[in-house]
């Protein structure tokens, strides 16, 4: 008990005095899933939208794919993230594995599924007339494409949200093509196992804090803009 | 008399099932052309063909745009932003009341649209709950939205679904007051559905009266009231006719 209120302490302290190796790994968190989430988005949303309103053969089995992505256990993708880019591997000769760039596409393999299929759902949910409608007061397909997913934006944003949520807590896949190198692809999540294991509780307490607060921001964000943008 | 629709030989057919079937149909420039009929009978389907939203099963429905005729398939979007429909059932953007009239402007990429907006608003009596948004608002209110929406874009041709139906006295008589006047003073042609009777004796140049997917008459409003060709329209239009 002594221990762990002595670790909560120091934690904290480390959190408010900046420590340069906290301010890194969660600096580098930060942008490994930002960017990993950007490019889920581009791909994602535009793919989500499309599905949901496309009337394709295949449509059915790619759905079933997507799906299945979503509950994906991500240490599976990153397993084929790591023989991809393995020396031996299709792409090895990027030279990816072991560095962000890696991690980064490991991340975007896992939250891509997630954006494309709540992308569909909440354009799925949008009353179905609507495109018809727009339509018949002059609106090109696209224009009327676009209203559409307009109409969807809080369904989406909630799906980006939870896309966050699940990369910037992953451990096994980045753990597994990023190799947890000091100072070059350590994250918070890996950090925390290593330091645990080392027992350096404060600094694992400290980096399990910012963690947590980083996904709690990203959902109050949310809850706030919710209201706000259903009146946009 | 300029032709603004003809259609020849239309049938719509869904899962096998013709619910129009239209051999010859013209409705002209200027017209309140009137469809009525009971419920199921197709008045629906035949306007959004005229509409140029589907594309009839077998036959042809034309629109004559100024440029020249034009079918679902060949319909540019400068021909069917001619034409500007209003639903049975408004779906409305969630968005304020003010957003929805300026959508169909906002897609032709017209930027001043402030004052035609408003005066569109003005002319459903909704322009104090321009800044409402739809949820808050009734199914009459929606109505007159959808109504305004349309409106605002001084469409040539403006088909109406039932504009009426969700509506109390007081505001069937607005929008009944706006449809003549945008025939009369602007010339804009109007495809009326209604299953009012009445409604059609006061607003139509011309009544038709669909029956299970077929027009069984179409005449000028006194013949159809008064001399109607069909015994069908005579009962129906007494109120006789039972389904
Ligand atoms: N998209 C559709 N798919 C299947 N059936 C339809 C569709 N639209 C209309 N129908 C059917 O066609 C018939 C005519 O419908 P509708 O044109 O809406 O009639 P009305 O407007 O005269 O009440 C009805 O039996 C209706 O169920
Ligand atoms: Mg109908």
């Amino acid at each position: 008990m002594q221990t762990i209120i002595e670790a909560i302490a120091q934690a904290i302290q480390l959190i408010l005095t900046l420590d340069p190796v906290v301010v890194e790994i969660a600096g580098r968190t930060l942008l490994v899933t930002s960017i990993a989430l950007s490019i889920s988005m581009v791909v994602g949303v535009p793919a989500g939208a499309w599905l949901a309103v496309a009337r394709v053969p295949g449509k059915k089995l790619f759905t079933a794919f997507i799906y299945t992505g979503m509950g994906m256990p991500p240490v599976v993708a990153g397993l084929a993230v790591y023989l991809l880019l393995s020396r031996a591997g299709p792409l090895g000769d990027l030279g990816w594995l072991f560095t962000i760039r890696a991690m980064v596409v490991a991340q975007v393999i896992i939250a891509t599924p997630l954006v494309v299929g709540v992308t569909m759902s909440a354009v799925l949910a949008v009353e179905p007339a609507l495109f018809f409608q727009l339509r018949a007061l002059g609106a090109t397909r696209l224009q009327a494409r676009l209203a559409v997913l307009y109409e969807a934006r809080v369904g989406v944003i909630v799906g980006l949200v939870a896309g966050f949520g699940s990369i910037i807590s992953e451990v096994g896949a980045v753990m597994l093509v990023g190799g947890n190198i000091d100072g070059s692809t350590r994250v918070l999540t890996t950090a925390i196992v290593l330091e645990t294991r080392k027992g350096n509780f404060d600094l694992a307490l400290a980096l399990g804090i910012i963690l947590l607060g980083l996904s709690f921001m990203a959902n109050l964000g949310m809850a706030l803009g919710q209201g706000r943008l259903q009146h946009l | 008399m300029t032709a603004v629709f003809s259609v020849q030989n239309a049938r719509k057919t869904y899962n096998r099932r013709t619910v129009l079937d239209v051999p010859e149909l013209t409705i002209h420039a200027g017209e309140v052309f009137t469809l009525v009929g009971p419920s199921g009978a197709g008045k629906s389907t035949l306007l959004r063909l005229l509409a140029l939203l589907e594309t009839p099963s077998t036959g042809t429905v034309r629109y004559h745009a100024p440029a020249g005729p034009v079918t679902h398939d060949s319909a540019t979007i400068e021909d069917r932003r001619q034409l500007a429909m209003v639903f049975q059932r408004p779906a409305l953007l969630s968005r304020s009341v003010y957003h929805n009239v300026a959508y169909g402007l906002r897609v032709r990429g017209s930027r001043n649209g402030h004052q035609r907006i408003t005066t569109a608003l003005e002319r459903v009596a909704m322009q104090p709950l321009a800044g409402q948004n739809p949820q808050q608002l009734s199914g009459g209110e929606m109505q007159r939205v959808a109504v305004a929406r349309a409106l605002v874009l001084e469409p040539r041709v403006l088909l109406l679904d039932e504009p009426t139906a969700n509506l109390d006295p007081t505001n069937v008589r607005i929008i009944e007051d706006l449809i003549t006047e945008q025939n009369r003073d602007f010339g804009t042609t109007i495809v009326l559905v209604t299953h009012n009777i009445f409604q059609a004796r006061r607003l139509a140049t011309r009544v038709a009266l669909l029956i299970e997917g077929r027009i069984v008459e179409n005449s000028p409003t006194e013949v159809f009231f008064d001399d109607p060709t069909d015994p069908r329209t005579r009962a129906f239009v007494s109120g006789d006719l039972i389904y």
